[in-house]
């Protein structure tokens, strides 16, 4: 039927590929966001208790969600690596990282920029708040991990192992505003409650999310380019690109 | 359709300057998407250059 997954599961023949779709998630990214932007600034209301303030919800929201989402993905592509001992999946979890802690970092920027007006504090030691940091410094360990064992493939194998440990965090952010009595509040969003938020709020939040969502599909991809370079700069496909791009 | 959107609850501003006071909380809103739109620009930026230098070393 169609397309042979597996003729993309090889850096040669992904990495054509990873570029276009680079380009296509980065141009939805920014049509997204820009729509998202006008529907957070220009037509969702101001908030009867918050005023303006609430309007971080509008990168806030999207970027935790997009942290927790990441460090799935980044496990998953992990635990196929050490499973089945292929090269892409550690080369796409290395390449998830970064842009994984950098959006956790947004989300504990903004949470920060957003508690300060709303809870009177920029930092709180609460379980939501504490389980993100946590995220965050899962993603760094991962990157540190792997920056220091030379052998690609080895550090592969390491950082899956950290990788599928610490995803036990990730149900532990998500529900700890149920488990635990939290100064952040609970979910407004749900797939089994209709929200608690006016329609256009909830719209600019769900398309800014859509907007993070392509541009990390755009950042991952380019960024699993390089690494594919890097790894497999001997290679023929590697020395052709090098070639064609100077 | 313009119409609709302002009955719907759409925002006028009515100046720059309310739009970048942002009813007394600027400091928070644009702390936040300042910083947020800093990193993104940083992180395309180190891409690039990433893959200037992967390109480079096999050259």
């Amino acid at each position: 039927m169609g397309i042979n997954w597996f003729k993309y599961s090889s850096p040669q023949t992904f990495f054509p590929l990873a570029g276009r779709l680079a380009f296509v998630f980065g141009a939805l990214a920014l049509a997204a966001c820009a729509a998202g932007l006008y529907l957070g600034f220009f037509v969702a209301p101001t908030d009867a208790q918050q005023g303006e303030s609430y309007r971080i919800i509008f990168i806030h929201v999207p970027a935790a969600w997009m942290s927790m989402f990441l460090y799935v993905v980044m496990a998953f592509w992990a635990g196929v690596g050490l499973a089945f001992n292929t090269r892409l999946s550690g080369m796409m979890a290395s390449a998830i990282a970064p842009t994984g802690a950098l959006f956790t970092f947004i989300a504990l920027w903004t949470g920060s920029f957003w508690g300060k007006p709303t809870w009177g504090t920029w930092w709180v030691w609460d379980a939501r708040l504490t389980s993100e940091l946590i995220l965050l410094f899962l993603y760094l360990g991962f990157m540190a991990l792997q920056a220091a064992i030379d052998d690609p493939r080895r550090a592969d194998r390491a950082g899956a192992l950290l990788a599928l440990v610490g995803v036990v965090n990730v149900p532990i952010i998500y529900f700890s505003v149920q488990w635990w009595n939290t100064l952040h509040q609970g979910a407004s969003v749900s797939l089994t409650k209709s929200p608690t938020m006016a329609t256009t709020m909830v719209a600019g939040m769900l398309v800014m999310t859509f907007g993070f969502w392509f541009y990390g599909i755009a950042a991952v991809l380019l960024r699993a380019r390089c690494i594919m370079l890097e790894r497999e700069r001997g290679s023929e496909w590697a020395m052709h690109y090098a070639r064609a791009a100077a | 359709m313009g119409d609709a959107l302002r009955e719907g609850g759409g925002v006028n501003w009515g100046s720059l300057g309310n739009f970048l006071a942002m009813g007394g909380y600027g400091l928070y809103v644009w702390g936040s998407y300042l910083v947020t739109l800093a990193l993104i620009v940083a992180e395309v930026v180190l891409l690039a250059k990433r893959r200037r230098n992967a390109v480079g070393r096999i050259r």
